[in-house]
């Protein structure tokens, strides 16, 4: 397990480096000066080439590259031209906001999806499992939004639980920051749910297909003990690999419903960015979640060790 | 006799309304061996699972089943699942897969122990290890934190057997437990189970499709076929009288030679596929992340000549390499070194559009009728297939004429073209994978054992196939297989593979009548054979077949 841990953390920093040679080249190759591209078509040639020099624009690609991977490695990102703040700041803020919405949407969906896909597998065909899963139809057909206005509605306005939108910060203590995160989470866990309860029950169903289920029941456990036993454990490798996606979805791809709570995350930091053509803003954003979904899919190939004793070898 | 442990009486089945089962009777007493026989479809395995009540959903038995004087048939799950594991088991067919992958094998022998006992985790993997020991995995080598996928097919079969008789159950029911393993692997396994029987008293239903595998240790034989017994009684006498005409059918098959006019043609000077010197290495497991590995030779120096229109046996166990130089010469694996030339052509190093001519000439035939075509096609469109290595592209009618014909040349109906996989049986299968080698007009046909997974029957129907192809049409084939009847039956020569090497080879009959190496008479004292294991057993006298491990082992104990 140690030498599988140790070869899947080289594959990381391998990937982490291809990634921000390919973000960093990119907005190189991308047609047209950035500098211009950032203070619009009207700018002055010496308010360009200002701004040039203050990128460091005028310097060789190589080691302009190395520049910002050492800046990156100190936890310089750059400086945000429409803010003026250092990106670190800009993305540290919305991160507090971000991470623990995605990681609440997350608990959320699987403290659902995982009963519920068990429950529904091991009642497959009959009426509870057919009521389940158009359920889950539903949830996944659902835009969220839409879902998201209904929480408010129910929630926020007529029982006024919940904050409607806005995010008051966590200098406050807890419970102001984590019921403004609430509504947001349940919005975006339910659909994700959904599909997780269904790659949880098909996983479940084929396994449970398997010849070694058998042999587990021709030694005189009782079913329910085999599911458990026996066939959820291998069952998990498509629910982890699901999670892992889902994780770095919710970090980034929440835009819209940071939107309808009104909620300062990553997703509209980055949206706005490309708005103002703030590229080093955006550039910052996208390399962190780069590292974030790579770091992740670490976590999951190690699950996936402990899961299949098959893999360790590998 | 002693009273009976299992008594089955008037046993009906059905699935769906479908009667599977048609008044099965059967007795099987302490300490002995009662073999179920027949062909797949027949319900040798349904009896077996309603002996342990886990028939499929929708499946209604009725009659009598009996585990001593317990009524089967009547008892609820809770006591079913108290019985099963704990005084009837089962050993299943393929042990590939009957083991689950992500647990150790002790936690799977040790898992029944605590279920049915309540012992403790220590005291139960104490009883695991000394099972395991009995099986023959000596927790010294086999240490019982192995995971299935560290062990070989034939000792996962060792680790079911142990998840077993764990518990010394009184009925031991064994499924085909032999049909996935090679002939010395079949023969291990067969005497391991003969000795658990013998020492724990158990009652072993023993199901195959093969006489010739249960000759030589069944005690009493039932013969099925479409659900209904066709002959019972003690094995010895009904495998000698062969009285019923199934059961001469059956013994028939399992020795089955094809009428083949091509048998004594003499060789051909030509060579059609050369091999010389072939040699695979594969990376070996890595001992540590930097340090490098040491490679495996799968294939040691090789070389032959298939002639052409012969017939040429590739037998070996399995593991010794005999896919991997199939692989080879089809040029579907690239050899470490050494060269193989088809039809003068060297093949070995060509790209895929100059390997063109020579893939259309050289087909191949796998052993799994199931997996070796997508399901999502008509039959028309897979045999089709190789057409597109034609040096021109087929107008549509020249394509269903040629599919067409290549069908009627299998025995098969041409209506079958519009059909899909899953709509024939294990059998017709393999004719549209025959049908599908042929369609191209090839010269050689490469058949990695092609009848391994048939049962007898439906096995002496394909060899007579592939015997009426070679009359025919001249095909040579390369036929790898570990049964030496199937190598008896369809080869003019053959070659022995030992790891990775061949040890032998000459004319078939010489060799298998007086094998020379020690790999070869393995082969040949393993082989289930219907005739020679009568014989035996009517010259000792001995109830069982004594084999040679089997009865040191006995003379020691005793």
């Amino acid at each position: 397990m140690l030498a599988y841990t140790a070869r899947r953390l080289l594959i990381v920093l391998v990937t982490l480096l291809c990634a921000s040679a390919v973000v960093f080249f990119v907005l190189e190759i991308v047609p047209g000066d950035p500098a211009r591209l950032m203070l619009g078509l009207n700018a002055s040639d010496a308010a360009v080439q200002a701004l040039r020099e203050q990128m460091g624009l005028n310097e060789p690609v190589l080691i302009r590259y190395f520049a910002w991977l050492g800046g990156m490695a100190r936890g310089d990102f750059g400086t945000s031209l429409t803010y003026s703040v250092p990106v670190i700041e800009l993305i540290g803020e919305r991160v507090m906001v971000s991470v623990p919405l995605a990681l609440i949407a997350l608990v959320m969906s699987t403290a659902i999806a995982i009963p519920l896909g068990i429950f529904t597998a091991a009642r497959r065909g009959r009426p509870a499992d057919t009521a389940a899963m158009a359920g889950a139809q539903l949830g996944i057909a659902i835009p969220n939004f839409w879902f998201a206005l209904l929480l408010v509605w129910v929630f926020a306005i007529t029982l006024q639980w919940l904050p409607a939108g806005g995010f008051p910060g966590w200098s406050d203590g807890l419970w102001p920051g984590l019921s403004a995160l609430l509504l947001p989470a349940v919005a975006l866990a339910l659909p994700q749910a959904a599909i997780l309860t269904r790659i949880t029950r098909s996983a479940l169903i084929e396994t449970l297909a398997e010849d070694y289920v058998r042999t587990a029941r021709a030694k005189g456990l009782p079913a329910r003990v085999v599911l458990w036993r026996h066939a959820l454990r291998n069952a998990l490798i498509p629910v982890l690999t699901i999670l892992g996606l889902q994780f770095a979805f919710l970090l980034a791809g929440t835009i819209i419903i940071e939107n309808v709570f009104y909620l300062p995350g990553l997703g509209r930091l980055v949206f706005q960015a490309i708005g103002q053509r703030d590229l080093i803003v955006v550039e910052g954003v996208v390399v962190l979640l780069v590292a974030t979904v790579v770091f992740v899919n670490f976590l999951v190939d190690l699950a996936y060790g402990w899961a299949d004793p098959r893999l360790r070898r590998r | 006799m002693a009273a009976p442990i299992l008594t089955i009486a008037g046993l009906e089945l059905a699935i769906a309304g479908t009667p599977v089962l048609r008044g099965i009777d059967m007795q099987i007493a302490p300490g002995t061996v009662h073999a179920l026989v027949g062909e797949s479809g027949s319900g040798k395995s349904m009896t077996a699972l309603t002996v342990l009540r886990l028939l499929p959903n929708g499946a209604h038995a009725a009659g009598t089943v009996r585990l001593g004087e317990e009524d089967l048939l009547a008892a609820g799950e809770a006591r079913m699942c108290a019985l099963r594991g704990d005084r009837v088991a089962m050993v299943f067919q393929e042990p590939m897969t009957a083991l689950n992958p992500v647990k150790t094998i002790g936690e799977q022998v040790a898992e029944g122990i605590r279920w049915h006992t309540g012992a403790g985790r220590a005291d139960a993997e104490a009883r695991a290890a000394r099972m395991l020991d009995r099986v023959g995995l000596p927790p010294a080598k086999f240490p019982l934190d192995r995971y299935p996928h560290e062990l070989s097919g034939g000792q996962r079969q060792r680790v079911v057997i142990a998840i077993a008789c764990a518990l010394a159950p009184r009925l031991l029911i064994a499924d085909e437990p032999t049909t996935a393993l090679d002939v010395v692997l079949q023969a291990q396994i067969l005497d391991l189970l003969g000795e658990l029987v013998a020492e724990d008293q158990m009652a072993l239903m023993l199901i195959s499709h093969d006489l010739g595998v249960v000759a030589g240790r069944a005690d009493q034989i039932t013969i099925l076929r479409e659900g209904a017994v066709q002959e019972a009684g003690n094995a010895l006498e009904v495998l000698r009288a062969q009285r019923h005409p199934y059961t001469r059918q059956l013994a028939e098959a399992s020795a089955h030679r094809p009428a083949w006019h091509n048998r004594a043609a003499p060789a051909g000077q030509r060579a059609l596929l050369e091999a010389r010197n072939i040699v695979r290495e594969y990376p070996g497991q890595r001992a540590g992340l930097f340090s490098p590995a040491r490679p495996l030779r799968a294939v040691d120096d090789v070389s032959f000549v298939v002639p052409a229109g012969r017939s040429v046996g590739l037998v070996g166990r399995s593991g010794c390499g005999k896919s991997t130089l199939a692989r080879i010469v089809l040029a579907l694996d690239r050899p470490t070194s050494g060269t193989v030339a088809f039809d003068g052509m060297r093949t070995t190093g060509l790209g895929d559009r100059d390997l063109r001519a020579a893939r259309r000439k050289m087909q191949v035939v796998f052993q799994d009728p199931y997996g070796s075509f997508d399901p999502r096609q008509t039959v028309e469109r897979l045999i089709a297939e190789p057409l597109h290595l034609e040096p021109r592209p087929l107008a549509r009618a020249e394509r269903r004429d040629r599919v067409e014909s290549a069908l009627r040349e299998v025995g098969m109906p041409a209506e079958a073209m519009r059909r899909y996989p899953h709509e024939f049986s294990g059998g017709q299968r393999q004719r549209l994978a025959i049908a599908r080698a042929i369609i191209t007009r090839p010269r050689l046909v490469v058949c990695d054992e092609p009848v391994s997974a048939l049962d007898v029957s439906t096995r002496a129907q394909i060899l007579d196939l592939f015997a009426r192809l070679n009359d025919e049409l001249g095909l040579a084939y390369l036929f790898i297989t570990h049964d030496l009847s199937v190598a008896r039956a369809i080869t003019h020569e053959v070659m022995v593979m030992q790891a990775g090497r061949i040890v032998e080879r000459g004319a078939t009959a010489d060799v298998l009548d007086s094998p020379h190496s020690d790999a070869a008479q393995r082969l040949v004292a393993a082989a289930p054979d219907l005739n020679r294991a009568i014989e035996r057993r009517v010259r000792s006298g001995a109830p069982y077949l004594p084999l040679e491990g089997r009865s040191e082992k006995q003379a020691k104990r005793n």
